[in-house]
């Protein structure tokens, strides 16, 4: 965001770009927690008490960002802002960055024994494969924010946000193949691909819609490229998910450990409601979702500040 | 202290925190959602002046709600993973489902609320409150019905050693459940209710906007006085199920050392629980306690030493929390009962405005003192006869980690607390923007 904004209407506006989207889109992530506690016990058990600590800052940082929104405009002190500026800023570069390097270790394995017990620490998880995967998923969302903004904005912040969009998907482009190919020699994540080779669609859509991420740059077709940009994202969590299947969450110490679908999954029943839960919601999250895109799709512009609504 | 000790703190922080907020937003939703209403219906625009300042409150005060229930819902896989391994079959359903089902439903139209007013019709407008709303209360059905299988458990059968989904219908019908739901729910309306008629009673003390305020007054005195009641009547249903399924935090609750039959109620108690004995009793009801617990004068109430001294919960912080839950609750009808009287000409009666300012903490207080009953109440077991607190927490964590992010979170809310009711001071003060 400092990137972008140099006064504070232009930082307003960023705020207001992001402002009525932050907590639909963090309930997929308590969403994601919840679907794992209830359809495999043992492996959010696992995950969360092992990850505890990286798990607790991006906790604390997520609180810290969601503060900011609401707080940040209310009070005309720039001292007062200041902090929540920094709020928003920490809270945004530390999940990003913790996610990748949490994924990157789940790929590869964390050293956990057959007891839970966990054998290591947060360093332990900053190895350099860990820290490929977080500066990917880091550079990335800057990226993707970058294109939000591009989409939201209007006049100078969109224009350094549209600038910094396609600098930054240079540097995607390079981390995410120094992380594809680290993770060849790194984990085993492409043994299931190599036994079924059509899998490879996956990686390939990832790789195709982060080209195409660059085409719609390139013809400044914004809300595409954000949207190819989505894509991208997803694309690359179910190669994650693909490669270590049928595992859910390896153990680099005891492979007996590992925990997968079948060792840590509840019961029939519970997984019925689950599912039924899921096939009868969903469709509508994402129906009034799209809704709530499109009545709240406009750009903010400089006026938006004079909105007593606004953040 | 071991990780045991330092987890309960920090769960003790993080939900006690996390319920100063959550029923005010429970409480205002509904008002806001009414006062949008009446602008619909009325097209009276001081109505939509009114739910816009009262929205702003709840906004500020929304905010921390949310930030602070995402460290609960993963604090049973940080802290309590013992316990998530034996209950998730159950227990991480209702938490899925209370995600898809409500969370979903708040977020996102409480965004488009915020930023609708220009964009939505009126009618679509209000509408989007009401599911704001709708979807806090389904998120509180949900939450509470898996806080009431820890309380009551039923529904499972133990297996491959741990407790499995034997009938989902049962869980969902819990009267566990059905009566937190409806003694929770009207509790924190009362919280609502108390907020805006202690701010309105501020301002019209004040002679500012007397006629805006005095508008806002009226809608919340009858509907305090209408959840206030409910309130303690099903408080009172509350106490009868928990002497039949938790016998022990009844004692507790009433510092009743030994089985008594019939059993009477002190009025006045200070319990002694290092010699197993009350120090001080005084005013005795006969029959009371055996009426009121199971609707016969004679019935037997089990005392605390009919239990094996490792089942007993903590009588001190139970017994006075209870107590003093309940003196809130009658204390809140008797004002609501005032202010309803009262409404048309409050500003006749100063002294008693200055009260219900002064009264807005009270029903914050009792419900986290009703918290402190039902959780402190239910030790030593997490799960009501089938697991201990102590067999719950996590193996894989450490105490200087825990020790670590204690002080993080006690640091980190303090300074957000503060924060948050600095805004709602000042904004609460500033009263309604000017035409
Ligand atoms: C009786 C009601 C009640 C109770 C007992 C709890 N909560 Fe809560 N919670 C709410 C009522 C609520 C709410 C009113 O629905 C909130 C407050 C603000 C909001 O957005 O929803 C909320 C927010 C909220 C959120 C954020 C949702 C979002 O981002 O929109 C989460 C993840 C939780 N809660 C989780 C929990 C957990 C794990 C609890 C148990 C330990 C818990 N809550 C107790
Ligand atoms: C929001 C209102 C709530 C408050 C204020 C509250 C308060 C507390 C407190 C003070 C304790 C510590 C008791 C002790 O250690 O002696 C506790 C324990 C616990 N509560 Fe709650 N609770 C709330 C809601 C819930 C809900 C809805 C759930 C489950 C869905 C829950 C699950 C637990 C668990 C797992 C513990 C065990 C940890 C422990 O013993 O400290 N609580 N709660
Ligand atoms: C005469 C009045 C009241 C009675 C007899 C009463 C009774 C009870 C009982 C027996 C419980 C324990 C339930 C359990 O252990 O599971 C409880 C819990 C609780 N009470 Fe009350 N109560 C009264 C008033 C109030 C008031 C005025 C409030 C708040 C405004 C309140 C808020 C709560 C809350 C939040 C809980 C914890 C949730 C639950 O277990 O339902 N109560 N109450």
């Amino acid at each position: 965001m400092p990137l972008y904004a140099k006064n504070d209407t232009e930082k307003r506006m960023i705020f207001n770009a992001m402002g009525p989207f932050w907590d639909g889109n963090e309930v997929w992530l308590i969403t994601a927690g919840g679907a794992t506690f209830a359809a495999f016990p043992k492996t959010y058990a696992v995950m969360f008490s092992t990850l505890y600590t990286p798990l607790l800052m991006i906790l604390f940082a997520l609180i810290l960002r969601g503060v900011a929104f609401e707080f940040r405009s209310k009070i005309e002190n720039p001292g007062w802002r200041k902090i929540w500026d920094w709020c928003l800023i920490v809270g945004s570069f530390f999940p990003a960055l913790l996610f990748g390097v949490a994924f990157a270790n789940i790929f590869k394995g964390i050293p956990f024994d057959a007891q839970g017990m966990f054998h290591g620490n947060l360093f332990t998880l900053l190895n350099p494969y860990g820290l490929a995967g977080g500066l990917f998923f880091l550079f990335f969302f800057f990226m993707h924010g970058a294109l939000w903004a591009s989409v939201k904005t209007t006049g100078m912040p969109a224009d350094r946000a549209k600038n910094a969009a396609s600098k930054l998907w240079v540097v995607v482009l390079i981390l995410a193949v120094i992380f594809l190919v680290y993770s060849k020699f790194a984990t085993s994540l492409y043994n299931n691909y190599i036994a079924h080779p059509i899998m490879f669609i996956i990686p390939l859509i990832a790789v195709v819609a982060l080209i195409t991420v660059r085409v719609f740059i390139a013809k400044a077709s914004w809300w595409k490229a954000w949207f190819a940009s989505c894509v991208t994202i997803v694309a690359v969590t179910y190669f994650g998910l693909g490669g270590i299947f049928p595992n859910l969450y390896p153990s680099s110490l005891d492979p007996a450990a590992s925990l997968n679908i079948y060792n840590s999954a509840s019961t029939q029943g519970t997984l019925k409601i689950m599912f039924i839960v899921v096939l009868l919601c969903i469709p509508f999250v994402i129906a009034y979702q799209i809704w709530h895109y499109i009545t709240l799709r406009h750009p903010v512009d400089e006026d938006i500040i004079h909105d007593e609504e606004a953040y | 202290m071991d990780v045991l000790t330092l987890s309960r703190l920090q769960f003790a922080v993080a939900t006690y925190f996390h319920f100063l907020f959550v029923p005010l937003t429970l409480g205002l939703s509904l008002l806001v959602a009414i006062m949008e209403t009446m602008y619909v219906k009325t097209g009276d625009e001081e109505y939509k002046r009114i739910t816009k300042f009262w929205g702003k409150l709840f906004l500020i005060n929304f905010a921390i709600g949310i930030v602070t229930g995402i460290t609960l819902e993963f604090q049973f896989g940080t802290n309590w993973s013992r316990y998530s391994v034996f209950m998730g079959d159950i227990f991480g359903s209702l938490l899925a489902i209370e995600a898809t089902l409500a969370f979903f439903m708040e977020s996102t139209f409480i965004a488009v609320w915020v930023f609708g007013w220009e964009r939505l019709s009126k009618k679509m407008h209000a509408a989007a409150i009401w599911m704001v709303f709708i979807g806090s209360n389904i998120s509180a059905f949900w939450i509470l019905t898996a806080n009431a299988w820890m309380q009551h458990p039923v529904g499972y059968s133990l297996n491959n050693g741990r407790a499995e989904l034997a009938s989902f219908l049962d869980v969902i019908t819990n009267p566990y459940a059905f009566l937190k739901f409806f003694h929770q729910l009207p509790a924190a309306y009362t919280v609502g209710g108390f907020f805006v008629m202690g701010i309105s009673a501020w301002h019209i003390l004040r002679k500012s906007n007397v006629g805006f305020f005095k508008k806002s007054f009226r809608l919340a005195a009858a509907f305090t006085l209408i959840f206030a009641v409910v309130v303690v009547i099903t408080g009172h249903l509350s106490g009868e199920e928990v002497a039949k399924y938790q016998p022990a935090k009844l004692a507790a609750m009433e510092s009743l050392w030994n089985t008594e039959k019939p059993a009477g109620m002190n009025l006045l108690v200070i319990p002694d629980p290092a010699h197993e004995r009350n120090s001080f009793e005084a005013l005795k009801i006969p029959h009371l306690l055996s009426i009121l617990a199971h609707y016969t004068p004679d019935a037997e109430v089990k005392g605390l030493k009919a239990f094996p001294k490792d089942e007993r919960p903590p009588v001190t912080p139970v017994f006075f929390a209870f107590r003093i839950m309940v003196g809130i609750g009658f204390l809140m009808i008797l004002l609501a009962l005032f202010a309803w009287r009262w409404q048309d000409k409050i500003e006749n009666y100063p002294k008693f405005m200055k009260i219900l300012v002064w009264a807005i903490p009270l029903p914050y207080l009792a419900i986290e003192l009703g918290w402190t009953v039902a959780e402190v109440g239910r030790q030593p077991w997490i799960v009501y006869g089938l697991m201990k607190t102590s067999k719950a927490v996590s193996t894989a964590i450490s105490t200087p980690q825990v020790a670590t992010s204690l002080i993080a979170f006690t640091l980190v809310y303090t300074l957000l607390g503060i924060a948050d009711f600095y805004l709602l001071f000042t904004f609460a003060r500033k009263g309604p923007k000017e035409n």
